[in-house]
């Protein structure tokens, strides 16, 4: 019996103090502000669409390879000898193309992983969020700056550069083959043929020494990701023997 | 005095008739309901720290204009196996169930739709109207979630009709008439003159009576708050149970009439708690009409008394939804009749027992 | 048309002798989530409940196979996405272990304080969401509003409100603001009166009290049976908190409780039990973040980040406390940049088995209750 007013008291009671609770919050202003009119400030490290400056990008492919859902897409191509693309603004000199820089911002999951390996801090986060738009397709940003027939050109201007060297590399040969066989037929000719066969590699390297500076941060890790991958699957097996040798026993 | 006025007007009859009823559902029920729903909106916006709607209009005043201008082209859907007839009379009995509410109910001394002399038992007796309506929208859904919130909703009324009889009883034993009209116009005077505060006079029985009347108000408002579906009452209506409501299967105009029904139920149930117990169309301090010597002014003033309590009441039901949870359906039948309905009853006893002696 | 009626008629009374299979299909505004639960019931009662999972399945460890360790982090916050920071945590801590290499101690201060607030951010969400299923809306959006200084807390750090990438393995990615400190002190004096006005609005409320106490009972042995984890075990009773029993990082240098259920609105391990133990822990955490403020000493975050993960040939596995109950990664490494295997024990998952047990014999309305009071994420239970 005294559960029945006990229950009838306790109701009134925690009724009435959530009453005032709320009462209270009538007179509280609101803490909502009205959007499309009044825009929060956000914070300067905020993680939004992202920004690529081309002119300090030098296609070393570390965004694309830290990407976990793989939306970043470059296709680069190497650059002429004589040709001079310019420096980055920490004063490296560039020596790719970069043909294809697509980022699909619809797959981007805004991670921030991209923006730490850039050596030029070139990829970085803007605040930007309102970025709808009304196709797919228009999602898929394009960072690159030479329009397509420049891109196309690079592509066959480096072609042609390699097959002019290819065959200036035969050229060589034949002439070495041939210097090599005057040789054997007069010797004390031998002596001046190497200096001969090693100028045009000596002039390559002097060009590509410049363009190797660089690259060489951004290559060297590339090509141990490669070898790591390469090792890994021989790990894989030896992993996989492993266990099973366990198993046996 | 507002027939004679109409009939003057007009030289009919029947036409003073048809105006004269007509004018509380277009004149007072249709803007009330409109500003109802935008007032809830923004009550419930206050409380949650928030504003609400801010866009239409200034501050959002013309929102529930685009509302029911949107539900009005809405298009009228009435799915196959639906029980045709039963679908499309179930919104318009439910509307008129509550509007004929408003027939019995003083709004000024000038003006009452119709002066009967049973006026409260003719009010609880078409509420039942309002129960038939909902049956039959959750019967001829052909859904087994509508049929069972309806038959929830259809018991949750019956039930709360009982303690709502039995402080009406009580009040007419007190004051010896059914009329809501005579009732307050025996509240006249000021404040102390209202039910609430034992009735009419200065005697000792008034005195005495002051808490039975407490309980006896707070009894009746509770129940009316069960019978309008307004939480903690509100499993009829709820989205996040399982059953989803005897409207569901409303779209377009009945929807919106489902809709404003709920809102011209939750007025007149405030507006038969107020004319029962705080006074009615009564003003608290006396009138101004009076002390300027203007007579016209009585009833504006009325009016605006009766007005402004009945809202008073709807907004302590808003504010009591945003407060508190929902109750479950058999807790809510718990609370009427193992609390409400003994309570009432010894209630009644009591304040027998005092009138008679 | 009297034909139709009697067919009506009939073909509801074979209905009424049967027991009637209802479905609370994958939409639904109270399931928290894609969770199909498909019951049985005789009349209002509940024999049976069987959930269906599997509407949120992304494949998370076939992923992390696939990936470098590092990148496997923005696909841990995508499992429990309200309480990302603690989905990282476990990882970093996982793979640590397999480096064998020690984090400076500012970064474990740090990662303690993120946690907390995680914390408090996911059982607010929690704590939200039950009391809108139940009816009182009000409190819904309190809890959201307070939740949002945490969120820009966060912000402030690493730029993201809900899937942060921020505990990287051997160290953070960013150091924190040099507001945050004291914006953080700012935030624990703000919701201490905050929890007050929860208890007042929503946990002493009778009505509340009335649809949560007694509903849902969980005995300690069916919990410790079924596995369950978290505050859901702590709720029946038994004073189990791994951040105590089994301490990882720095939580052994902080003094805070652990709240246990005691059954004082009903029974022991009922849905009101576990929802006030998640209020109480929120009190908790505010005092492990007011003490790891006070104590954090000054360092370089980065300094302890391998360039490249590649640990030895070896498998871990390492729990930590998620506020759902125990986050178990167990993670086998074949001496490769990519993990051969990660296998996540979500919380979730294993709560959530018990529903069958919890709801039998309760009303329809009541499985609600229940399902809220488990606080699942399907995320979590899914991947």
């Amino acid at each position: 019996m005294s559960q029945y007013f006990k229950n009838i008291w306790s109701a009134i009671s925690t009724i009435s103090i959530g009453m005032k609770v709320t009462f209270k919050h009538l007179f509280v202003p609101a803490v909502t502000i009205q959007y499309p009119d009044v825009k929060l400030e956000l914070p300067e490290r905020e993680r939004n669409r992202l920004y690529v400056n081309m002119d300090d990008c030098i296609g070393c492919d570390q965004c694309s390879r830290a990407c976990p859902v793989n939306c970043i897409e470059i296709e680069t191509v190497k650059s002429l000898p004589e040709e001079d693309l310019g420096k980055t603004s920490n004063g490296k000199k560039k020596a790719l193309w970069v043909t294809k820089f697509d980022i699909d911002i619809a797959k981007c999951c805004f991670c921030q992983l991209c923006v730490f390996p850039c050596p030029t801090e070139c990829i970085y986060m803007t605040d930007v969020y309102e970025f709808s738009e009304f196709k797919r397709d228009n999602l898929i940003y394009d960072y690159a700056t030479l329009s397509p027939e420049e891109r196309v050109q690079k592509k066959l201007n480096y072609e042609k550069f390699e097959a002019q060297k290819a065959a200036e590399k035969a050229a060589a040969a034949a002439a070495a083959a041939a210097a090599k066989a005057k040789a054997q037929e007069s010797k004390p000719a031998t002596p001046e043929s190497k200096p001969e066969n090693k100028e045009p590699n000596a002039e390559k390297k002097e060009g590509k020494v410049e363009a190797k500076e660089p690259k060489s941060e951004g290559k060297t890790l590339n090509q141990e990701n490669k070898t790591d991958k390469a090792e890994s699957k021989p790990a894989d097996n030896e992993s996989k023997t492993d266990n099973q040798e366990d198993k046996t026993d | 005095m507002i027939y004679d006025f109409f009939y003057n007007l007009t030289g009919s009859q029947i036409l003073a008739y048809i105006i004269g009823s007509l004018l509380p559902l277009f004149a007072f029920i249709l803007p009330f309901a409109l500003v109802a729903v935008l007032l809830e909106r923004k009550v419930s916006a206050h409380m949650q720290d928030r504003l609400g709607p801010m866009r239409v209009g200034y501050h959002g005043i013309l929102q529930t204009v685009a509302d029911i201008l949107k539900l009005i082209q809405k298009e009228d859907i009435v799915a196959s196996p639906n029980d045709k007839p039963l679908f499309n009379i179930a919104p318009v009995l439910v509307f008129a169930g509550s509007y004929t509410a408003f027939a019995a109910i003083p709004f000024t001394s000038a003006f009452i739709g119709s002066n009967i002399d049973l006026g409260i038992i003719f009010i609880i007796a078409i509420t039942g109207l309002v129960v038939a309506g909902i049956l039959m929208a959750g019967w001829a859904s052909n859904n087994k979630y509508t049929l069972l919130g309806a038959m929830r909703s259809a018991a949750q009324i019956i039930s709360y009709e009982i303690p709502t009889i039995l402080v009406v009883l009580s009040l007419i034993m007190i004051t010896g008439t059914a009329s809501l009209n005579k009732l307050s116009e025996m509240q006249t005077g000021h404040f102390w003159h209202w039910m609430i505060l034992g009735g009419p006079g200065l005697s000792l029985q008034k005195f005495i009576l002051i808490p039975f009347m407490i309980i006896g108000f707070l009894i009746i408002y509770i129940s009316t708050l069960a019978e309008v579906n307004r939480t903690p009452f509100d499993i009829p209506e709820a989205e996040s149970e399982l059953v989803s409501g005897y409207h569901t299967e409303y779209s377009g105009m009945k929807f919106a009439m489902f809709f404003l029904a709920e809102y011209a139920n939750m007025f007149a149930v405030s507006a038969i708690v107020a004319a029962l117990f705080l006074g009615g169309y009564q003003s608290p301090f006396g009138y101004l009409g009076n002390t300027f010597h203007l007579p016209w002014l009585i009833p504006i003033e009325q009016f605006f008394w009766f007005t402004f309590k009945g809202v008073f009441l709807v907004v302590v039901q808003m504010w009591l939804r945003w407060t508190l949870p929902r109750l479950r359906v058999d807790q809510l039948m718990a609370v009427c009749w193992k609390y409400l309905i003994p309570i009432a009853f010894v209630n009644l006893l009591i304040v027998g027992l005092i009138t008679v002696l | 048309m009297a034909a139709d009626i009697e067919n009506k008629v009939t073909t509801t009374e074979k209905l009424k002798t049967e027991e009637m299979i209802l479905n609370m299909g994958p939409q639904h505004p109270s399931t928290h989530g894609v969770l199909r639960l498909e019951l049985e019931l005789e009349g209002e009662l509940i024999l049976n409940v069987k959930p269906h999972i599997g509407y949120l399945h992304r494949c998370f460890e076939k992923h992390a196979e696939a990936m470098t360790y590092p990148q496997v982090i923005p696909y841990t916050d995508r499992m429990d996405y309200l309480a990302s920071m603690y989905n990282e945590f476990g990882y970093a801590i996982a793979v640590e272990k397999l480096l064998d290499i020690k984090i400076p101690d500012r970064v474990e201060y740090i990662r303690v304080i993120m946690g907390e607030l995680q914390r408090i951010a996911s059982h607010l969400v929690a704590l939200g969401t039950y009391g809108a299923d139940i009816g009182a809306v009000t409190p819904f959006l309190f809890c959201f509003r307070d939740r949002e200084k945490i969120l820009s807390l966060f912000e402030m750090t690493c730029g993201a409100r809900l899937l942060y990438n921020y505990i990287w393995v051997g160290g953070l990615s960013h150091d924190i603001h040099h507001d945050f400190l004291r914006l953080t002190k700012d935030f624990v004096d703000y919701f201490k009166p905050k929890i007050k006005e929860l208890n007042d609005l929503l946990s002493y409320n009778k009505i509340f009290i009335e649809r949560t106490a007694n509903v849902g009972i969980l005995p300690l042995d069916t919990a410790i049976n079924y596995g369950i984890t978290g505050p859901m075990l702590r709720a029946s009773g038994l004073k189990w908190d791994l951040r105590k029993d089994d301490p990882y990082s720095i939580y052994d240098k902080f003094d805070f409780d652990i709240p246990v259920g005691d059954g004082r609105m009903g029974t022991v391990g009922d849905s009101w039990d576990r929802y006030f133990v998640r209020v109480l822990e929120m009190e908790q955490s505010l005092r492990i973040i007011e003490q790891a403020v006070a104590q954090i000493p000054e360092g370089d975050v980065t300094s302890a980040i391998p360039k490249r993960v590649k640990p030895v040939v070896g498998q871990v596995y390492s729990r930590v406390e998620n506020p759902r109950g125990e986050l178990g990664y167990f993670i086998i490494s074949n001496g490769s940049v990519n993990p051969f295997r990660v296998k996540v024990r979500g919380p979730s998952f294993v709560n959530l088995a018990v529903i069958n047990e919890l709801c039998k014999g309760h009303l329809v309305a009541d499985v609600i209750t229940i399902l809220g009071s488990i606080d699942i994420v399907l995320g979590e239970v899914d991947r």
